[in-house]
């Protein structure tokens, strides 16, 4: 069973319709021993990191996340909360990832949030096997500079962080579960970690 | 070099009128063009970029029945999409969310209440929300219009959009009625003034008759995305054929 952990940070039925698609088995919880026992858990998140990261910490979950081994997937704010910091409301996040989360710059011919399609790059891990440098889909206006941790790469125009890898732990700034066949490779991926 | 950006999205529109695909057809009002969802499907996987469900139906039961085909579109589609036709509150743009939009467009309602962007906007996050002008010229002006074009409005297009962006708008998806179903191509000075002038996504609509009209409008236009329906709805090109010439004339699409 895949956990989906439940914080009120925004819908999920984007994620939960890819998951069926999937043929997984899921369920959206923030019940702390239903996430323990879980194959997999998935943090997803839309909206505002300080506020995601004050709702972890209400349901008791950063405590949960940290003792977590097996595969857990940060998507997009779900991402950010794992890593040290947001400027996003000077936020103090769940340290997972080494990266401090920091706002795109506003400049000509750049708009801010980053909205579309762009291209991955220097991908690693399992999470992207069969992939050659593949288009996803991202929507952000805060993002995760290059770290020791950076699995893949993309470009806004500078080069940031479009996924994450600590142990266990996995974070995705785009979407895959809007980002089509390519999205659904990689999340079918996860699950399969 | 140019600055790396996001991939110039084509987008496919589809007016869903009755459960059903429509396209309107000069004279003699609508012909069938096919299920809302296998339509959306099919565009997806020849490499569409989003889609745009625009419910033309009046009645509010009808309104429950695009509801129902949001609900059954977010199950099926993998990629973003975008609803749209006769939004007017803060209720509606939930309703739909919960369904599985991933985006709404606001058009007449947000003419007679702009703060409408902002409640949708601070609520469900600026990406969330898609103002669409539709505007024309009239005494060397653009004048935004309402109510499928039949309205003129006191507002001018550029002021308009400006305001739109700051009050919240994720993107904007222009019209112009002068284009709108000519198939002679966008206007595409107009939109290479607009553009540049929001830092918010532009997505240029009406009036694509070919794949030159689609090249310049992105090219030359600066457009960040472009939006048409008979062209792709009666199979004169298809989305992967479209997108190979766009990257052969020099424009960073995802193939």
């Amino acid at each position: 069973m895949i956990a989906v952990i439940n914080y009120n940070m925004g819908n999920i039925c984007s994620l939960g319709n890819a998951l069926g698609r999937l043929g997984a088995e899921w369920v959206l919880t923030s019940d702390h021993e239903e996430i323990m026992k879980a194959s997999h858990v998935i943090l997803p998140g839309v909206g505002n990191a300080a506020e995601a990261m004050a709702n972890l910490k209400k349901f008791g979950l950063p405590e949960v996340i940290w003792k977590l081994r097996r595969p857990v997937l940060g998507i997009c704010v779900g991402m950010q909360v794992m890593c040290r910091h947001s400027e996003e409301g000077d936020a103090e996040c769940m340290g997972i990832f080494d990266a401090k989360v920091r706002r795109f710059q506003e400049q000509p011919e750049v708009k801010v949030p980053h909205m579309g399609w762009s291209r991955l790059s220097n991908l690693e891990s399992k999470l992207f096997k069969l992939e050659k440098n593949p288009y996803v889909y991202f929507v952000h206006s805060y993002y995760a500079p290059l770290c020791p941790d950076t699995i893949a790469t993309a470009r806004h125009p500078e080069m940031f962080s479009a996924a994450l890898k600590y142990e266990n732990f996995y974070g995705t700034q785009f979407h895959p579960e809007k980002s089509g066949e390519v999205g659904e490779r990689i999340l079918h991926n996860f699950l399969k970690l | 070099m140019t600055k790396e950006v996001p991939a110039k999205r084509i987008i496919p529109c589809l007016d869903v009128k009755d459960g059903r695909t429509v396209k309107g057809i000069r004279f003699e009002g609508l012909a069938d063009v096919g299920d809302p969802v296998e339509l959306g499907a099919r565009y997806a996987s020849d490499g569409a970029d989003e889609l745009v469900y625009l419910d033309i139906s009046a009645s509010k039961e009808d309104r429950s029945t695009f509801t129902g085909l949001v609900r059954r579109i977010a199950e099926r589609i993998n990629i973003p999409f975008t609803v749209g036709g006769g939004i007017s509150s803060l209720d509606d743009a939930a309703r739909l969310l919960d369904a599985g939009a991933d985006k709404i467009t606001v058009n007449s309602a947000a003419v007679a209440n702009p703060d409408l962007i902002s409640e949708i906007a601070v609520r469900y996050g600026r990406q969330f929300v898609v103002v669409a002008i539709d505007a024309r010229q009239k005494d060397g002006l653009w004048r935004v219009t309402t109510h499928g074009g039949s309205r003129l409005t006191d507002l001018e297009l550029f002021s308009w959009a400006k305001k739109v962006e700051n009050l919240g708008a994720g993107e904007i998806l222009f019209t112009s009625m002068d284009h709108d179903g000519t198939r002679n191509g966008y206007p595409c000075e107009t939109f290479a003034r607009l553009c540049p002038s929001l830092s918010i996504p532009v997505i240029a609509s009406g009036g694509a008759g070919s794949v030159d009209d689609i090249v310049e409008v992105l090219k030359e236009g600066k457009a960040d995305a472009a939006l048409a329906a008979s062209i792709f709805h009666y199979g004169e090109i298809s989305i992967g054929d479209l997108k190979k010439v766009l990257l052969d004339r020099g424009l960073e699409v995802r193939l």
